[in-house]
């Protein structure tokens, strides 16, 4: 008796829901192993890695101000994935987001009106498009990867960065330290939630679903985009424009990914550093699949991922465990995720048995 | 009442008395709480604060109890850790890294009865103190041995960024090297990270391919002492001692020495008498040691090296007293005058003997 | 100080060193996309394989079965994305993302109680009377055993893709795996050994970094060069010997960067840093805008899952 894989007559419902909790218990379990084996009493070790760093109010605020960019990012780059739009840039459009917000700011040091925070939005949005826009030419245009082009960009983006608070943008008083003046205060997301660093970012972020799930569920454009992204050739030959889509998938995640970078520099950083984000771009495109490219999937994703980073920085402080134990966290999970979403569109059949699925072989533009 | 009843009270009311009266026997320990940039490893910035940590905790032994937390990057993040410190009790917080000046500020502004200590910062508050030490000092020695033990005349610096404190070591060994040596010239190659072992490598290899033969670093791992051991050239440690990665390569090393200082701050919590500070410390206050010489520096390089350490602990001498000038020429400091500390602290030039500009 | 020649020969000695640890990772991943198979967590295979590697070394004080434990470890953690995407299904793209993230992650967790621990690593070839001849010695005979490993995987990765038999099903399931399995040859085996290969490749520069480049372990030790290795391999057209060319030129970036500043020129260091990457968005563009070119160039089932129902 052996075990294969059998293409399911359609992608299972149940299963869609369902993969990402078996994926979040099968990573609980495995992190119960890890923690036993390391000698910690594993039962507290998970406490103190997933309920500790929420209980405080504190605490949930930084949940929720570590969520806003990923979901944000997240959202945008779903856009583009249903159509097959691989944007792997965001982290570098990112950075372009936060250094025109930032341009802006440093540009009105005496600002003392939150309407310059408008503008600082737009000009974020704009330099996250922009960025965007260069991989999504080059596609259009050229017929490059844009999975290539705009991973080549987030190198540049950074190497940008880092020459501008090095260079022309460095603080004349600060030492001579790579970094920028910081921003007025009035150039700050302004604090929801007193005693927490929780900006209003997070309200960005969650328009920012509102927006998608009405896009992607009740727009034309947006159904447009999924169906070109499931069957390319039925798309163009319904005349939906596989240009237009290549520009709006881009430009999408670059306008979200560049405001989450506004979301940093005029959030709890408060100016510009050579580094602005810990890899929030390459983590939203995690929380992109393990959201199953969903709103709603992204929101609750979002803070899973946010909840695993201050999850592996309490159990450093707590258990004295490596900072490492953040990435083999969200790794894992991950993995555990992609095995589990197997179970979507196959099932596992015992050899012998009949796979009448041939007729079916469209559904595997389902894969996501 | 029984007489076992009255027994027992008698014996109650006794305990209670005593403990009532004699003095609280060991009251809750301390706790104490450091931020580390990066990891403790085995050599380095972070492992000289460590290890001042340690020292602490055994002269304070019973009294405190310490927790740290390593590889914390600046930036957004640094603030949740120190409030985490904060919030879970620590009475006083040591953060060791310029770029959590800021955090620090902030979470100082929300625990007022939390003091805290930035390491090499310039912002202080009611609650916040700075401290620093003047590594520039360490840096001198360093070159008197290197221009005593370069026959090409030329050192070899491999440095992170052009920031004053850099800078100021650059300069520092450069003098130092020429005083015994003035023939001396030092190039820098700046590698633009604090710890990045495979560049430093290379800028080490680029070094000796130009022909120093004596290097030293401003960098956070043991890459180029270990590159100085590979080409058979020398190396100045700094940080800490490394000769265990080069045990011919290694000199000496400029090492930071921070237990009597954590010791003496944590003292004064402990009595009540903590008060914010801005103490910029060096040989003097025993927060910079030059490591133990390798057996083939000459025993009379060794003894000016001694020598010339007391005079600047004794304040009988100061690197940057004048003559002193930049190397375009430039007259910086007049003869017989020494640099104050607030000129030192924005350096921003070479002095003569180093090649190049300082990038801008 | 060195007369020109013995310098330059100084110089290109540092460049193949600074490039080994690229040219072993981007021939992998070469291989794997000749296949049709996208992998982007070169960074943690490598990083993987360089912790392993120095573990071993250091457990067994010899340098080289830790650099063949790297190797084996880089392949162990390509089999599971091999397994992830082949066996399956599952996304290329978000599959060696995560490869990457847990890579660095693992790397750091295992690395742990190493990092600063001393090895005696491998030491460049010393040739009596060879190895010391003036010029010629550096140029040819006093490089890491790594260095001429990895001209020599060149060669041998150009000889098997466009030399044999073997070779030619691995670049066919590449730019047609549907054909491929039509004719019968097995796709997903096929994909899964290029996997592997480029897997135990990557591990191999992550080893070479630990255990003979710098030697020590640090987290994170290898700095963004699997990414770069992934640029390499688009730039060189996935070509073997333009990846050789490739990996020097970007490994050499920084070294020119170095010299300039020790001969006392002012460069600007990020500028000239962004350059590798943009010249390979230039040549990208250059190669793919033309759609026979792209073909002839480009694996056209890259990134592709193949599943035999379909």
């Amino acid at each position: 008796m052996r075990l294969r894989l059998e293409l399911r007559p359609a992608p299972s419902r149940i299963m869609a829901w369902a993969s990402p909790l078996l994926a979040g218990m099968a990573t609980l379990v495995a992190g119960f192993i890890l923690f036993s084996a390391l000698g910690k009493d594993p039962l507290q070790a998970l406490h103190v890695f997933f309920v500790k760093p929420i209980e405080t109010r504190y605490g949930l605020g930084e949940l929720l101000l570590k969520a806003s960019p990923l979901m944000l990012c997240a959202v945008g780059l779903a856009a583009g994935y249903r159509a097959n739009v691989w944007n792997i840039g965001a982290e570098g459009q990112l950075t372009l987001g936060a250094i025109a917000a930032g341009g802006l700011a440093l540009a009105f040091p005496g600002a003392d009106s939150a309407w310059i925070l408008l503008p600082m939005i737009f000009a974020g949005a704009a330099g996250g498009m922009a960025w965007a826009a260069i991989p999504a030419w080059l596609r259009t245009r050229f017929n490059a990867n844009e999975i290539l082009t705009s991973l080549m960009l987030v190198y540049v983006a950074t190497l940008l960065l880092s020459w501008l608070v090095q260079g022309p943008w460095r603080d004349p008083d600060g030492f001579n330290f790579p970094q920028s003046k910081m921003f007025a205060d009035a150039a700050l997301l302004p604090i929801l939630l007193p005693g927490t660093r929780l900006n209003a970012g997070f309200l960005i972020a969650l328009a920012a679903i509102a927006v998608a799930w009405l896009f992607f569920a009740r727009s034309l454009v947006g159904f447009q985009m999924r169906v070109a992204g499931l069957a390319p050739a039925a798309a163009n030959y319904a005349g939906i424009s596989a240009k237009r889509n290549i520009w709006l998938g881009m430009l999408i995640g670059g306008a979200a990914a560049g405001i989450s970078g506004v979301g940093e520099a005029a959030g709890p950083i408060g100016q510009l550093l050579p580094s602005m984000s810990p890899g929030y771009g390459f983590a939203a495109i995690i929380v992109a699949f393990v959201g199953r490219l969903h709103p709603l999937g992204i929101l609750l994703a979002s803070l899973l991922m946010s909840l695993l980073y201050l999850g592996g920085e309490s159990a450093q402080i707590n258990l004295a465990l490596p900072s490492a134990v953040t990435g083999l966290f969200q790794g894992t999970l991950l993995f555990f995720l992609l095995a589990a979403d197997v179970l979507i569109n196959f099932r596992i059949g015992v050899i012998g048995r009949k796979a009448a699925n041939a007729a079916v072989a469209t559904a595997l533009g389902a894969h996501v | 009442m029984s007489q076992w009843k009255k027994w027992a009270l008698s014996v109650a009311l006794t305990a209670s008395a005593v403990a009532w009266l004699s003095p609280v026997a060991a009251a809750e320990p301390l706790k104490v709480g450091f931020v580390y940039v990066s990891p403790i490893g085995d050599a380095g910035w972070t492992f000289q604060h460590d290890s001042g940590r340690k020292e602490m905790e055994r002269a304070l032994a019973g009294k405190v109890t310490t927790k740290f937390v390593e590889n914390v990057p600046e930036g957004a993040d640094a603030e949740r850790v120190i409030r985490e410190l904060a919030q879970s009790g620590n009475k006083i917080i040591f953060t060791t890294s310029f770029g959590y000046m800021n955090p620090t500020l902030k979470v100082a502004k929300q625990f007022p009865n939390t003091d805290f200590e930035h390491a090499t910062g310039y912002k202080t508050d009611k609650n916040v103190g700075i401290y620093n030490a003047r590594f520039y000092e360490g840096r001198y020695l360093a070159g008197i041995v290197a221009g005593r033990m370069t026959k090409s005349n030329i050192g070899g610096y491999v440095a992170a960024f052009p920031i004053p404190e850099v800078v100021m070591g650059i300069n520092a060994f450069t003098r130092g090297m020429r005083s015994v040596n003035p023939k001396a010239e030092v190039k820098v190659i700046w590698v633009n990270a604090w710890f990045d072992p495979g560049r430093e490598r290379e800028a080490a290899e680029t070094l000796v391919s130009q022909g120093a033969d004596v290097l030293t670093h401003h960098t956070d791992s043991t890459a180029v002492v270990q590159a100085a051991e590979a080409k058979s050239v020398y190396a100045v440690a700094y940080h800490s001692d490394m000769s265990k990665y080069g045990p011919h390569a290694h000199l000496t090393a400029v090492t930071h020495q921070w237990g009597a200082y954590y010791t003496k701050a944590v003292q004064d919590v402990l009595n009540g008498t903590w008060k914010p500070g801005n103490l910029w410390g060096g040989i003097k206050e025993g927060m910079i040691k030059m490591g133990p010489f390798n057996p083939v520096v000459p025993r009379e390089t060794q003894e000016l090296v001694n020598k010339t350490a007391a005079d600047i602990g004794a304040g009988k001498f100061h690197p940057f007293t004048g003559p002193l000038k930049d190397n375009d020429g430039k007259e910086r400091l007049a003869a017989g005058k020494v640099m104050t500390d607030d000129v030192l602290s924005k350096m921003d030039y070479y002095v003569e003997g180093v090649q190049g500009k300082l990038p801008k | 100080m060195e007369g020109a020649a013995d310098h330059f020969a100084t110089l290109v000695a540092l460049t193949l060193a600074a490039g080994t640890p690229l040219v072993f990772a981007a021939l992998g991943e070469l291989m794997t996309e000749k296949s049709g198979v996208l992998n982007l967590g070169v960074e943690g295979m490598m990083l993987v394989g360089a912790v392993v590697s120095f573990i071993v070394a250091a457990t067994t004080r010899q340098p080289w079965l830790g650099a063949l434990a790297g190797a084996a470890a880089g392949a162990a953690m390509a089999a599971i994305f091999a397994a992830l995407t082949l066996s399956l299904m599952a996304n290329q793209v978000a599959t060696g993302l995560a490869l990457s993230l847990f890579g660095v992650g693992l790397s750091a967790f295992i690395g742990q109680a190493y990092v600063s621990v001393m090895i005696a690593g491998v030491k460049p070839l010393s040739i009596p009377g060879l190895s010391n001849l003036p010029v010629i010695g550096k140029l040819l005979f006093a490089h890491s055993p790594f260095v001429y490993l990895s001209l020599l995987l060149c060669a041998l990765v150009h000889a098997f893709l466009y030399r044999t038999r073997a070779g030619l099903v691995v670049r066919a399931v590449g730019e047609s795996a549907g054909s491929a399995y039509a004719l019968g040859y097995p796709v997903v085996a096929i994909r899964y050994f290029a996997v592997m290969f480029g897997g135990a490749c990557a591990g191999l520069g992550g080893a070479y970094m630990a255990v003979a480049y710098t030697p020590l372990w640090t987290e994170n030790m290898t700095a963004g060069r699997g990414w770069i290795a992934l640029a390499l391999v688009v730039f060189a057209t996935w070509k073997p010997e333009r990846v050789l060319a490739g990996a020097y030129l970007f490994g050499g970036v920084t070294l020119v960067q170095f010299q300039a500043q020790a001969m006392g020129i002012a460069v600007p260091s990020q500028i000239l840093s962004m350059l590798p990457y943009l010249a390979t968005i230039v040549v990208l563009t250059i190669i793919s805008r033309d759609a026979a070119t792209i073909r002839l160039n480009a694996p056209a089932s890259l990134g592709k899952p193949f599943h035999p129902d379909t």
